[in-house]
């Protein structure tokens, strides 16, 4: 009956056209769809903040080197990852992250709760020449992050870009993002002033690869790895609410 | 090329290639002071290029009309001279990047020349150019023969392949600028996804037209294969790459998915460009070559019908084994475990309906290397179907996923099947297309064979031990209760099998090496065989060499 039937599918070339892309179909379907709809599938977390122009810029350094291809930013539910790298990583983490960055190798340790955990020198230091802090790191050298002048007029529009697939970024943060990402690196610069305001008090104000005076690719590359995992508490919170 | 088009079709080559370099021009002035401005110069340098290529004869006189009575083999021939052009550059770049794992200053001291922007040419080279082309070269040939009807038109199929390497050449270009999406397998931005949606549509219409104008009554197994590949690529590529762009004069867009929907987004397409791209297209190259080279029909119809819907529907489910633990909700990572366990059954009613097809053949296996690449193929295929379905097993995935492991199993596929069917299919096609009796020399393809086999067996065996003892360790306690070894402990132990993997890979680039110099040489001959006069191509006949084909017939 069946062979029957798959006899005659194979005469007509639309019919088996339109019976692939139906049979294909309904696995996408299914595991995607519910995920924009079951509310449950990303935690609430109210303190969550965007990132600021400059962490921004970061993020888009990291992706343009390839960073994401050797470290993940994705902790798993098991116990020696938890141990080794930090509570385990929550879907809303990356609810502003377009697109997530959870790779999928780790040529490097994980890298979703690095922010605070060693200092900005350090990171330039690493980035500049890993193997002068680290001997044995396969990892590539980016020196040319702190000789490249960093590209910040068209922020702006990065922002509105980002506001326009669902990042909430106001008017106001849209259009300061220029002098935001100086001032963030500058902070006796009279642009630092709107940062906290923007962002919030706890975002960081430095002058990240150690010169105040200009902003480099380093700059953002840094502010972008110190605010790994430091979004929100919520993976923090969760933890402690478990008892671990 | 240009002198089996008729001057109508020539301008029309024209016209095409004039909007292509309109297209760039755009593009060089919108986006100057963008890296978008750069691949406006190199798409306008293309399009002028079709322009000058068909303006250097325009005026050669008009192919007869008997043209139509043949087969129209000029792009598959292009495209498997392309495809192994490909094969080298992008092996080439896999062996620089697989080196600077284990000699990290084996490199420039420039941007375009680091680690996470040579890899991305490294695996859309391979793909994309090498496995793509061949798959859009063998594709036209096998559905002409199983349909005994020529292509429907004299254009389209050069745009369909040269478009698909401006968008190559694009892709990899732009990995080495810094322009990516950063979505593993589908990195090219906005621009390059938008023009790879044209060529795509164009290829699937000269698939259905020929389809529709075949003399054979059922429609061939391989061209199922073919179709899926087409159409599943089509859908998957759309979805994923669903973003907006800065703005229209910069390359950088942003995705429109994020967090764990674009993480599923991603690894539905990461995964199904496994199956469609790379499993789908080559088994219908498998189920075309292999029996022909082989002398002998499918063994068997039902399993081909079993495995080909098994795959089409289970597939699609598959891909959320990538993300086992992770903050994508269980219930999605339990589908996705269980349809990856279930794929074995399709996926070996693949592999041994290709090897029970072998029996009574086993005797050209021994002594024809060509025959010997596709048999491999079909066991590596077998082999690294059992490790995916097993790995995709969330025990095993705990210890596998973010390791080695992974990458060894990926080039267990990716050598052992994707590349072996390949090579095994073009030494089969490369004689029959340039109408010589074999090739150059059949003594390196045996060479190539063993190259490739040896340097696959390397590769994989490298990282399989890495993979496994990385994830031993990462996961490895002592007495008092804490980790015995710090990430740093597990990078050391990886650096003789980093040696190793890069040993394998230059075995496998050398074999591919051996197979452009004895092609070429293939074609060099044919060429002088046909200046001295001899030579014909085949043609569609209403009965002949292709009817041992239709299995259960």
């Amino acid at each position: 009956m069946r062979e029957f039937f798959h006899r005659k599918l194979e005469r007509s070339a639309i019919g088996f056209v339109l019976a692939i892309i139906g049979v294909s179909a309904i696995g996408g379907l299914v595991e995607i769809a519910p995920l924009f709809t079951i509310d449950e599938t990303v935690e609430k977390a109210p303190d969550m903040r965007v990132y600021t122009p400059l962490e921004l810029a970061g993020r888009n350094i990291y992706i343009r080197e390839g960073c994401y291809a050797c470290h993940s930013q994705m902790i798993r539910t098991l116990r020696d990852e938890v141990e080794r790298y930090g509570p385990y990583s929550l879907a809303v983490e990356s609810k502003y992250d377009h697109p997530m960055l959870w790779g999928s190798k780790r040529t490097g340790p994980d890298i979703a709760r690095l922010g605070g955990k060693y200092s900005d020198a350090w990171h330039v230091a690493h980035l500049i020449n890993p193997r002068d802090v680290v001997p044995q790191s396969v990892m590539p050298k980016y020196g040319w992050l702190m000789r490249t002048e960093l590209k910040t007029g068209d922020l702006g529009k990065h922002l509105a870009a980002q506001r326009a697939v669902g990042v909430p970024y106001t008017d106001a943060m849209i259009a300061n993002a220029s002098t935001d990402a100086y001032g963030q690196a500058s902070p006796d610069s009279p642009y630092a002033a709107g940062i906290s305001e923007r962002y919030g008090a706890a975002t960081n104000l430095r002058a990240f690869d150690g010169e105040p005076s200009r902003l480099t690719e380093m700059d953002a590359m840094v502010a972008y790895l110190q605010v790994l995992g430091r979004l929100t508490d919520a993976a923090h919170r969760q933890t402690a609410a478990s008892g671990n | 090329m240009v002198s089996a088009l008729t001057i109508a079709e020539r301008q029309s080559a024209i016209a095409v290639s004039v909007l292509i370099a309109l297209c760039g021009l755009a593009m060089a002035i919108g986006g100057s002071g963008d890296l978008l401005g750069v691949h406006g110069v190199i798409v306008l340098i293309f399009g002028l290029g079709g322009v000058a290529l068909v303006m250097s004869r325009y005026f050669s006189p008009e192919p007869p009309e008997e043209r139509l009575t043949r087969y129209y083999d000029d792009p598959t021939k292009v495209g498997i001279i392309l495809s192994l052009g490909w094969a080298v550059v992008g092996m080439f770049f896999g062996v620089w990047v697989a080196a600077l794992l284990a000699w990290p200053d084996l490199t420039f001291d420039a941007p375009w020349a680091s680690f996470g922007r040579l890899r991305p040419v490294h695996t859309s080279g391979v793909i994309f150019g090498f496995g793509g082309n061949a798959l859009i070269a063998t594709s036209f040939h096998v559905l002409q023969r199983t349909t005994r009807a020529r292509l429907p038109d004299q254009f389209s199929p050069w745009f369909v392949l040269l478009g698909y390497n401006l968008f190559c050449v694009v892709a990899a270009s732009g990995y080495l600028m810094g322009v990516t999406q950063s979505k593993e397998y589908a990195e090219p931005e906005w621009y390059a996804d938008i023009w790879l949606v044209i060529v795509w549509v164009v290829y699937f219409l000269i698939y259905l037209r020929t389809l529709q104008r075949r003399k054979e009554p059922h429609i061939y197994v391989a061209n199922w294969y073919y179709m899926a590949f087409i159409l599943v690529v089509a859908v998957l590529h759309i979805v994923n790459n669903l973003a907006v762009p800065v703005s229209f004069g910069q390359a950088k867009s942003y995705s429109l998915f994020s967090g764990v929907q674009d993480a599923m987004t991603q690894w539905w397409y990461g995964h199904n460009a496994v199956a469609f791209f790379l499993t789908a297209g080559f088994l219908g190259m498998m189920y075309y070559y292999l029996p022909k080279r082989a002398g002998r029909p499918i063994f068997s119809y039902r399993l081909s019908i079993i495995s080909f819907w098994g795959i089409t529907f289970m597939y699609m489910w598959a891909g959320s084994h990538h993300l086992h633990y992770t903050a994508l909700p269980q219930w999605v990572q339990t589908l996705g475990m269980t349809f990856s366990v279930v794929l074995l059954v399709p996926s070996w009613a693949s592999a041994g309906n290709a090897l029970a097809t072998l029996n009574g053949a086993w005797d050209k296996v021994r002594d024809d290397a060509t025959l010997r690449f596709m048999m491999v193929a079909a066991v590596f295929y077998g082999l690294s179907t059992f490790e995916g379905s097993f790995m995709a097993i969330r025990a095993v995935n705990s210890l596998s996923h973010y390791t080695d492991w992974t990458v060894g199993h990926v080039h267990a596929g990716a050598l052992g099947w994707v590349a072996m069917i390949t090579f095994g299919s073009l030494y089969a096609l490369v004689p029959w297309m340039w109408n010589v009796e074999r090739m150059y020399s059949p003594k390196l393809v045996e060479v190539h064979f063993w190259l490739a086999l040896a340097g696959t067996v390397i590769y994989v065996f490298a990282m399989w031990n890495s993979g496994i003892i990385q994830g031993l360790m990462w996961r490895t306690y002592n007495d008092s209760g804490t980790l015995a070894f710090s990430f740093l402990d597990s990078l050391v132990a990886m650096h003789p099998y980093y040696i190793a993997r890069t040993v394998g890979g230059l075995l496998f680039l050398l074999g591919a090496i051996v197979a452009c110099y004895n092609v070429g040489m293939t074609i060099r001959g044919a060429h002088a065989r046909l200046a001295s006069g001899a030579g014909e191509g085949d043609r569609p006949v209403p009965h002949g060499a292709g009817a041992a084909l239709q299995p259960g017939e």
